[in-house]
């Protein structure tokens, strides 16, 4: 009440003057403008500086590890052995560890992310919706140190039952979990480009009698299908880059990786083993971890730049 | 005639056998759908039973008042989770008015052109960089480079960095969904961009952003390997210096270059122990992890439902 009097009586004491902002008044705003607009652009723009400084980190402890290590050798030897007397650099070992781990996180993850995505966005009713999603952003939202205890002490004895060959450390196991972690992302991105596809194509599908899994295979999906496979890409990438469940559930030993039943190490798994240790810095050891670095780096990145045009192509396209 | 009859007949026959297939069909995959959902939840039931059957019966007042030890019945996590807090803390502190700014840029006044394309590029490829990269900068750059050490500063910018592309593309999010009339209000009164943006829009988005911000958060604490990857310690039996002091300025912030530990570290620290007591302690503190991170993401969640109510 008091502020509308105080309202009123300045308005009857109305000086017009005083009223239209005062040129001191605009031109202290506008530099304001200026100089909060330039603040944002900072903060923005950090995002270029981050990496960037990845990229010059990697490349440059990298070269000095190159300096020591051939290429070829780097991507040809079949042993990696960095911290032995006779060390040997092959990435291959750790790199096959990665793919293994990160296939059969995929042969879990695509078939039920696909079914999963489809089931969300064409038959389940918007209650069930609802209530799902939720659940898979939950299970998002579990921290990946705890997938790693579950896989060792909860899954692998249980697998164990059932594969007796299991070593106590395999590939096999924490690859489901990975799964398991990956496809909350692989749902939530394909069905979002499912939902998508313009509803004038479902009905056209519907009037031409189609059933609703007709639809989806055969309307949905392929409208769908940049989308879909950007979410497969980026499950890709976050299945590469995981690293606790495999260094807790997948022993630390590299070695080529071909049987799933037993341990290996990944290029992440390496990282950690070798930050735990007390490696000298500037030692090729510590070297060695900028290079995995880098070339785990560089897979994700491809990854993720062919889903950032698949995505925004989809986009374009509706 | 009769052939004629029959050949319709048996067209139609046909006919209802397809619809028929078809309709089985879908029923089948509604309900592979509905099996494979019923899995997924399931492998998230099993995960959280897993964790309160090993480690709730350790938890105790003792459990989370005691430092690690070599006795693994009296291990406990109060270095632990204290680490856990003033680590959280700092990246709120440095992570939030970045992302949010970095948003603001992005919606509201970055124009079309090839500088903006870069940025956007790199933030959509930041959130996809594996969490251990960015262990990898943070060795390099601010323990190796910048000499900072181990300490709750460099784990708090490591882990800000990390969550940056989250509450940017949060905040980006939460103004775009701002109804057109605010905007247009706020410049019909005489607001420049800025005082629209300040005074109009970021309170309209505050609860998108602080969804954005606890989804991060969450995303933080339970992270492992960027902080194992910078040589963080792992036994730790103290506390970082108390920021409040009796004199005169009555706060410092020694904290921040104080050596820590966090629960996710103890936890993996625990694990790789041979003993099963350990592995009970751990399972006691992925409990505790598990109820914070799951409690975080369900407020966000939360949030989130409520906004899309409200918006309705």
């Amino acid at each position: 009440m008091a502020s509308v009097d105080l309202l009123y009586s300045s308005n009857e004491a109305m000086d017009y003057g005083r009223i239209s902002a005062s040129e001191a008044f605009l031109r202290r705003r506008m530099i304001t403008g200026w100089i909060v607009r330039g603040i944002l652009f900072l903060a923005a723009a950090l995002s270029v500086l981050i990496t960037a400084s990845i990229v010059y980190i990697l490349v440059y402890e990298s070269i000095l590890f190159f300096r020591d290590v051939s290429i070829v050798d780097f991507l040809t030897d079949t042993e990696w052995t960095p911290v032995f007397d006779n060390p040997r650099f092959g990435i291959m070992t750790l790199v096959s560890g990665t793919l293994m781990t990160t296939f059969i996180g995929l042969v879990v993850a695509v078939p039920a992310g696909t079914i999963l995505a489809i089931y969300l966005s064409e038959f389940a009713k918007q209650r069930v919706r609802e209530a799902v999603k939720p659940i898979l952003e939950l299970l998002a939202g579990v921290p990946t140190v705890a997938f790693g205890y579950f896989a060792l002490f909860f899954l692998t004895p249980i697998f164990q039952v059932f594969i007796p060959g299991l070593s106590g450390f395999n590939l096999l196991v924490p690859g489901i979990v990975i799964g398991i972690m990956i496809l909350p992302y692989i749902v939530s991105v394909a069905e979002d480009a499912m939902r998508a596809v313009p509803n004038p194509l479902r009905e056209g599908a519907y009037a031409l009698g189609f059933t609703r899994l007709q639809t989806a295979l055969g309307v949905i999906i392929p409208g769908a299908f940049s989308g879909v496979t950007a979410a497969y890409l980026l499950g890709m990438s976050r299945a590469v880059g995981e690293t606790m469940v495999v260094a807790i559930a997948a022993g630390q030993q590299p070695r080529l990786a071909y049987d799933p039943l037993e341990g290996a190490a990944t290029i992440t798994a390496y990282i950690v083993q070798i930050s735990l240790g007390d490696v000298p810095h500037n030692s090729l050891a510590y070297q060695t971890i900028f290079a995995a670095g880098l070339m785990l780096f560089l897979i994700t990145l491809v990854f993720n730049l062919i889903a950032f045009w698949l995505r925004k192509k989809y986009r374009e396209v509706y | 005639m009769s052939i004629e009859v029959q050949k319709r007949a048996t067209g139609k026959i046909d006919e209802v056998r397809l619809v028929k297939k078809a309709n089985r069909q879908d029923l089948r995959f509604g309900i592979v759908g509905l099996a494979v959902l019923i899995l997924a939840m399931a492998a998230l039931l099993a995960l959280i039973a897993d964790f309160v059957v090993d480690g709730v019966p350790r938890i105790s007042l003792e459990f989370l008042s005691n430092y690690p030890s070599r006795r693994p019945n009296e291990a406990g996590i109060l270095s632990a989770w204290v680490g856990t807090v003033v680590v959280m803390i700092t990246t709120t502190v440095l992570a939030v008015p970045i992302g949010v700014a970095a948003g603001v840029y992005l919606e509201e006044y970055a124009t079309k052109n090839w500088v903006t394309d870069l940025i956007e590029i790199n933030v959509t490829n930041l959130a996809g960089v594996p969490s251990i990269i960015y262990g990898l900068l943070a060795l390099g750059l601010f323990v190796q480079t910048l000499q900072l050490g181990q300490t709750v500063l460099v784990a708090g910018m490591t882990l800000a960095l990390l969550i940056l592309p989250i509450i940017i593309v949060a905040t980006r999010e939460a103004l775009r969904s701002i109804e057109i009339e605010i905007r247009e209000a706020a410049f019909a009164l005489g607001a420049d961009k800025w005082q629209a943006v300040y005074m109009y829009l970021l309170p309209a988005a505050r609860p998108g952003i602080l969804t954005g911000a606890i989804v991060g958060m969450s995303r933080a604490i339970g992270e492992t390997a960027p902080i194992i990857t910078i040589g963080a310690l792992t036994f730790i039996a103290f506390l970082p210096p108390s920021p409040v002091q009796a004199e005169f300025p009555f706060m410092n912030f020694e904290w921040l270059n104080s050596p820590f530990t966090v629960m996710p570290i103890q936890m993996f620290n625990w694990i790789s122990r041979p003993q099963a007591g350990f592995h009970i302690a751990a399972a006691a503190t992925g409990v505790v992890l598990l109820a914070m991170t799951l409690l975080m993401n369900g407020f966000a969640i939360y949030l989130r439902y409520r906004i899309r109510r409200g918006s309705r």
